[in-house]
């Protein structure tokens, strides 16, 4: 079973109860068809156990595959400096199929941030490794494709694209902390 | 049963580009690891062969060159590795057809194809680690760094 290499930490982008007992990650790529289709089931699950569950995103981007995928979670990185990764983040999901440098710039406008910082962090190393180093703490905890969730550091085998697989999970997870 | 670690990984000399092979030998001095699987244009995205793809600056630390191999023809996987951006060589274990791979331990005959059976070669052409993954499982690189590290040829 893959486990979690990398606790949570600092810098980490985080949602929900950052004290609750359950903790989700998700390992995703902002171009990835599948984690645009995760992200409402994300994003309800949140609305309905978001006071029980604490949500982590780290950066999994598919480069060559995906070219928009890397310049992508650089936005929402620099967005982050700026103490707005999450509207970006949804943002970028809702509108997955237009990314391009010039839209990702346009939300950057939208969203009215101070655009010279903004432009300064998208280059700046510390974005650029904590991008590496969520990709490299996926890949040695066996992340295999996009979207991978981790519940309590332990995989989430049983999603199957639907809300229902990762509200059991996360219901059976509190059954069990009950439990103990 | 594929080769376990201890032993002497089998050479070789495929197809790596249409005009050009690639043998083990020819990589002696570095570790290797070969990647059988059992066929290109996977359907899901985030395939094993894209996964690795990303994962080569990691493999690089270590030196190792990444080696994927099937049975599909040369011209299969020239279309396949443009059309992922692939940056390392697919050999194709293509005549006959799936020699090398039954070498490894590493055929289904009922398919006709490699199995998804990974393997880390040592400096010297040992075999230090064997995985074999159910066909349809992409294994992951974790593994494979894990040997990697286990092998010691961190470079830095």
């Amino acid at each position: 079973m893959s486990v979690l290499k990398l606790a949570i930490n600092s810098a980490d982008h985080h949602a929900g109860n950052v004290k609750a007992d359950i903790t989700l990650v998700e390992y995703g790529d902002f171009q990835c068809p599948y984690c645009r289709r995760a992200h409402p089931l994300v994003k309800r699950l949140l609305k309905e156990k978001g006071e029980v569950l604490h949500f982590v995103f780290r950066n999994f981007p598919l480069r060559e595959i995906h070219p928009h995928a890397y310049i992508s979670a650089v936005t929402a990185e620099a967005a982050g400096k700026q103490g707005k990764f999450w509207q970006m983040h949804d943002l970028i999901f809702e509108n997955q199929d237009k990314l391009s440098k010039t839209y990702l710039l346009s939300l950057a406008e939208l969203m009215r941030l101070d655009l010279t910082k903004f432009a300064k962090d998208s280059t700046s190393e510390e974005i650029r490794k904590k991008i590496e180093t969520d990709f490299e703490s996926g890949i040695r905890s066996g992340v295999n494709g996009t979207p991978t969730f981790f519940l309590n550091n332990y995989r989430i085998s049983t999603y199957d694209e639907t809300y229902e697989s990762l509200l059991d999970a996360v219901q059976l997870e509190s059954e069990m902390k009950l439990k103990s | 049963m594929i080769l376990s670690k201890g032993n002497t990984a089998p050479n070789f000399a495929l197809f790596a580009k249409t005009d050009q092979k690639l043998s083990l030998d020819d990589l002696k001095g570095l570790p290797v690891i070969l990647a059988f699987y059992p066929a290109d244009w996977s359907p899901v995205c985030g395939d094993q062969m894209s996964l690795y793809n990303e994962t080569l600056p990691l493999f690089n630390k270590f030196n190792a060159q990444l080696i994927g191999i099937s049975v599909d023809s040369k011209w299969c996987h020239k279309a396949f590795a443009e059309s992922r951006n692939l940056h390392f060589p697919l050999l194709s274990d293509f005549e006959p057809k799936g020699a090398i791979s039954k070498l490894y331990g590493a055929y289904n005959e009922a398919d006709g194809a490699s199995k998804r059976a990974l393997f880390v070669i040592d400096e010297q052409g040992i075999i230090q680690w064997s995985y074999l993954s159910p066909d349809n499982i992409n294994p992951g690189a974790d593994g494979i760094l894990d040997a990697l590290e286990k092998n010691g040829s961190l470079k830095y």
